[in-house]
């Protein structure tokens, strides 16, 4: 693929055509709205024949990296291989019902809301779930507005959400949406929140401790369980953001640990394709106490039937339109029933085994800020070396490796984040070590081939300073290339 | 011109008095933080401002930084310029690249601003 | 296990180069009570075979698939090309991650950069962003980016006619912040906003007004006049939309004095899956793009030169601006923008025009023929799209409803659902999937109903 591919307003030309679909039996006469309501035409809009279409769109897939191409190990990703069993079940006609069908007839379809509610709660020990929210941070959102309701109930919803400085982006900006102002609180020396920096930050306007678990740094904050008791004694509650859940999924339950309100992530632990940026879906897992709050529609089994609640008084209202993304969820589903008791733990084990394997093997090479036992993932960091992290990333390029996670979490310079996932192969894991040691032994003797990657990638390294000043969000008809 | 001619403030913004017009920028430390401008949003002339809120942002690629106004007062100008160029206060941040000029309500408040060779001392403690 | 690539023997030699003897050593961060929990209440493995024996028992607990269903209310049955699910579903477009390496990720990021194009068509606005999760929590973010844009204004007001789900959104999502929403009437006899109580409830610290257009009844609203009032005291126009598709046959927002617009995209492509997952969508005049929420692809160049395509503006969002950021949104529906994006281009200019006109043409044929009858009505006769609200003068909706369940009809969505005072109508919708039999069949058993 040398040539640019042309957008597909340029490959447009008028009379060409894509569809096929029946024509109407009826004629304009039955036009009943007002003629200044109706558009005049379509200007401009794409004309090509089904042919052009699957070539521009298979080009243009041919661009892509992918977890199917090639190794991800994008930290806090969980890039691990989409199953195509998941994408058979999901794509099954009888289960696409309208969402307002009554319920008599999509009894198969609550089951299926029913059944994964009911995984998730055996899986994490929480006491009740919801499953609308549509991905990671809304599902933040939800649990923290779960929060303030619940504190509002008991006499005060508090003011501050404290929040440790290696927390992913999503959290404090949640937090803020639900109406709370957040203090950043310090990681120690081995990267976890402890105790006594916890109980100097308590006092009567702090509603929750947000905490994600195994942290940014891939890291077990094993102080969990004290830190619970310090904020429920504060009257202040334990969110644990459950991104890395691939950690510890079948090894560990939130729920025994002290958490009050968890979210996961079904597009990362549970195996649901990223999709280039969703959709996902981030449900919420809480303890008793405050399962009377959560969104709705909750789904039960009365008489024998599934029955849908539309309206709940104590619940935080909706948060999402219809049920969330249900599709998404018969993924989840199918990939837990295809793991099973034999497998779930395996799945946290190998990608801890993996990601200390790396970790192993590139400790001598590149800087380790943190010494701490790793689970899932592993940060290295850029000091001491002639390159910056960026173009050691823009150079995995050309070995056909997508990079690492760079620059987050912020508390590290030049953060490299690796996380392997279990669903690679050792093989890969050696080749990654093999191309991460030919790139530093570059970075020694020949720098500028880094600070000039990639190389063989379709298009070469992009000005996104020139995106920004000479801003073009879309195509406008008089455009040369 | 020299930057002896110039005031500075603790957030690295250059002040310029000219009778009760003050022309506000940020330092060449700062641009040089930023790195490369695309974007910057001006203030409204007209609008008021006190001392210290913020009344104007500046936009990297990788960040958002507000400008907080040296001195209240009523904003008489802005650098238009800056709509189509922004890279002109990375290429000329004392000349060019102004920002805005605002009408000195209280004189008072020059007293806190730092003399050039104070600001330089400034910076080479941050800079350690 | 097939998604499981390590062998026993690898196991053994990766736990040799780390140092362990067992895998449980990895987990000593863990206290040891709450680790290694039994499994007993996990079911057993299935195989391959099994998953697909299980799902199709579940699915016939399903029997939606044998009414003919009418129902649409925000969710809307339409044909989709074989050739747009095909190219959708390439593992290249279903497996990578959100493009922050635009280099290998050019497919994705000129997809968008398309779909966004075609949104702005559609639209007749400056700017769209690559999606965000529905249309009712676009409708909230398209009311906090007023507000924001705004400043110094913390009123919103909400029209009466947007989908009940979407105003129920927009109030969890503004409850918490230091916000306040009124809702407008609207106009009983001509199912459309009721201008004077608009007027009448505008003041200074009104950021906007929110209606929906073809509104929750069906009914297209006068958005040029609607708007106009809005700028006359400097509050933002803002119009929802739940059927996409009535943009391919209606006048473009954009055109008519709205500011921002969002809506639900669902009917791009996407099947009704239960109600998930959709296409959420904002678009605006050029003012907002920096405070726009979501993702947005710009075009730029590469080193040498060539023309490529990146996230853009990405200081608006939360991975830069954390607690400051203009939307907390990190994935969004990214492969369903790409979806529709593939869908809009293979209908192309001449499938859009005739499809969405069919909608509106069964629609109005329906209208016509149950116009003979006079135990039920439709209450508003002009201006629809393709959703009408039909009363039901002389039985109990329910009643209504189940004898045209048991005729194998699905016919409408009852409004008392989400209007207690509305008892007796029911919301209809057609599309371009009825076919003249199809309608005559509701007709007739309408009319037997008498």
């Amino acid at each position: 693929m040398n040539s640019l591919p042309e957008l597909i307003f340029e490959i447009s030309k008028e009379g060409k055509t894509g569809y096929s679909f029946s024509k109407t039996e009826f004629s304009d006469e039955l036009i009943a709205i007002d003629k200044n309501k109706v558009r005049e035409d379509l200007e401009s809009f794409p004309q090509v024949s089904e042919v052009e279409i699957v070539r521009h769109y298979t080009n243009l897939a041919h661009l892509n990296h992918s977890v199917d191409s090639g190794f991800y190990p994008l930290g806090s990703c969980t890039m691990k291989y989409n199953p195509k069993i998941n994408e058979k079940i999901a794509g099954m006609e009888e289960l696409s019902a309208h969402p307002y069908s009554p319920h008599q007839v999509v009894q198969g379809n609550l089951e299926i809301i029913n059944s994964l509610e009911k995984w998730l709660v055996d899986i994490t020990g929480m006491d009740s779930f919801t499953l609308t929210p549509a991905a990671g941070a809304h599902g933040e959102f939800v649990g923290m507005q779960i929060i303030r309701k619940y504190l509002s109930t008991q006499g005060n919803p508090r003011k501050i959400v404290l929040i440790p400085d290696s927390a992913h982006g999503t959290n404090p900006a949640s937090a803020h949406f639900a109406g709370y102002d957040i203090k950043e609180i310090p990681s120690n020396a081995d990267g976890i929140i402890d105790v006594e920096t916890l109980k100097e930050y308590l006092n009567e306007d702090v509603a929750a401790l947000m905490m994600t678990n195994p942290n940014t740094l891939g890291i077990f904050e094993k102080n969990i369980m004290e830190i619970s008791q310090a904020l429920h004694k504060n009257g202040s509650l334990l969110y644990m953001d459950g991104a890395n859940m691939n950690a510890f999924m079948g090894i560990a339950k939130p729920g025994d640990l002290g958490v009050d309100v968890v979210h996961l992530n079904l597009h990362k632990t549970f195996s649901t394709p990223h999709g280039g940026g969703g959709p996902g879906c981030g449900p919420i897992g809480v303890a008793k106490h405050l399962s009377g709050f959560l969104p709705v529609p909750t789904v039960d089994k009365k008489e024998g039937e599934y029955r849908v609640e539309y309206f709940k008084k104590e619940g935080i209202g909706r948060v999402k339109n219809f049920y969330g993304n249900f599709l998404v969820m018969v993924r989840a589903l199918v990939y837990l029933l295809s793991l099973g008791r034999e497998n779930i733990r395996k799945v946290g084990e190998d990608a801890v085994l993996n990601a200390n394997y790396i970790r192993k093997k590139l400790e001598g090479l590149l800087d380790l800020p943190y010494k701490s036992r790793t689970l899932h993932e592993v940060i290295f960091s850029d000091k001491n070396l002639k390159v910056k992290t960026l173009d050691i990333a823009k150079r995995l390029l050309d070995f056909g490796i997508h990079p690492f996670t760079v620059y987050f979490p912020l508390i590290v310079h030049g953060a490299m984040m690796i996380e392997p996932t279990e669903t690679e192969s050792k093989e890969t894991l050696d080749s990654f070590v093999e191309a991460m040691k030919e790139i530093l032994k570059e970075a020694e003797n020949n720098p500028e081939v880094l600070e000039n990657a990639p190389h063989t990638t379709p298009v070469k390294r992009l000005d996104e300073v020139l995106a920004a000043r000479k801003l073009q969000v879309k195509w406008e008809k008089e455009e040369k290339s | 011109m020299s930057l002896e001619e110039l005031k500075f403030t603790k957030e690295h913004e250059w002040v310029k008095i000219d009778g009760e017009i003050a022309t506000v920028g940020i330092s060449d430390y700062a641009q040089k933080e930023l790195g490369d401008v695309v974007y910057v949003e001006l203030p409204p002339t007209g609008d008021s401002f006190t001392k210290g809120e913020a009344c104007s942002n500046i936009e990297s690629v990788k960040a958002v930084n507000d400008i907080y106004t040296p001195i209240t007062g009523e904003i008489v100008d802005s650098n238009a310029a800056l709509e189509d160029n922004p890279e002109l206060i990375n290429q000329s941040p004392y000349e060019d690249g102004w920002i805005f000029k605002i009408k000195i309500e209280d004189e008072s408040e020059l007293n806190d601003l730092m003399d050039a060779d104070i600001y330089e001392e400034y910076l080479k403690g941050i800079i350690e | 296990m097939r998604y499981l690539p390590l062998t026993d023997a690898d196991r053994a030699e990766i736990k040799n180069v780390i140092g362990i003897e067992n895998t449980e050593e990895l987990f000593s961060d863990i206290p040891e009570d709450k680790r290694y929990y039994p499994l007993d209440k996990i079911p057993s493995a299935l195989t391959e075979d099994e998953i697909i024996k299980k799902f199709k028992e579940i699915a016939r607990k399903n029997c939606f698939s044998e009414y003919l269903s009418f129902l649409g209310a925000g969710a809307y049955n339409h044909f989709t090309p074989e050739v747009v699910s095909h190219l959708s579903q390439k593992g290249e477009f279903l497996t990578p991650y959100t493009p922050y390496q635009p280099e290998v990720s050019q497919g994705s990021l000129q997809a968008m950069f398309e779909y966004q194009t075609m949104m702005t068509m559609l639209t007749g606005m400056d700017v769209s962003n690559a999606s965000l999760y529905d249309g009712g929590t676009a409708a909230a973010e398209g009311v906090l980016l007023a507000l924001r844009k705004a400043r110094k204004k913390s009123r919103i007001l909400i029209s009466s006619g947007l989908h009940p789900e979407y105003i129920e959104i927009i109030n969890t999502y503004i409850n918490n912040l230091d916000y306040q929403a009124e809702i407008v009437d609207t106009d009983e006899q001509t199912g459309t906003v009721n201008l004077d109580d608009l007027k009448g409830k505008m003041d200074e610290n009104t950021a906007g007004f929110i209606f929906q257009s073809p509104n929750f009844f069906g009914i297209v609203e006068d958005s040029q006049a609607i708007s106009d009032l809005l700028h006359e005291n400097k509050a933002y126009s803002i119009q929802a939309v739940s059927e996409a598709m009535s943009m391919a046959f209606l006048s473009p927002a954009g055109q008519k004095g709205v500011d921002i617009i969002v809506g639900e995209a669902q009917s791009f492509g996407l099947p009704l899956g239960f109600g998930g997952p959709f296409l959420g969508f904002i678009a605006t005049k050029k003012d907002f793009i920096r405070q726009l929420p979501g993702r947005i692809v710009g075009q730029t160049l590469d080193k040498d030169g060539k023309r490529g395509y990146v996230l853009t503006l990405s200081t608006r969002e939360q991975h830069i601006k954390r607690e400051k950021a203009t939307s907390n949104i990190c994935t969004n529906q990214a492969w369903c923008a790409l979806h529709a994006g593939i869908y809009l281009a293979t209908m192309g200019k001449k499938g859009l025009n005739e499809i969405s006109k069919a909608n509106h043409l069964n629609t109005a044929y329906f209208v016509k023929e149950v116009g003979k009858y006079s135990h039920i009505k439709i209450r508003y006769k002009q201006n629809f799209y393709n959703e009408v609200v039909l009363e039901v003068k002389n039985m109990k909706v329910d009643n209504f409803l189940g004898e045209l369940q048991k005729k194998g009809i699905l016919c409408g969505i009852p409004l008392k659902w989400f209007f207690p005072d509305q008892q007796e109508a029911i919301l209809v919708n057609f599309t371009e999937l009825h076919k003249k039999d199809d309608i005559d069949k509701l007709v007739k058993a309408i009319g037997e109903l008498k």
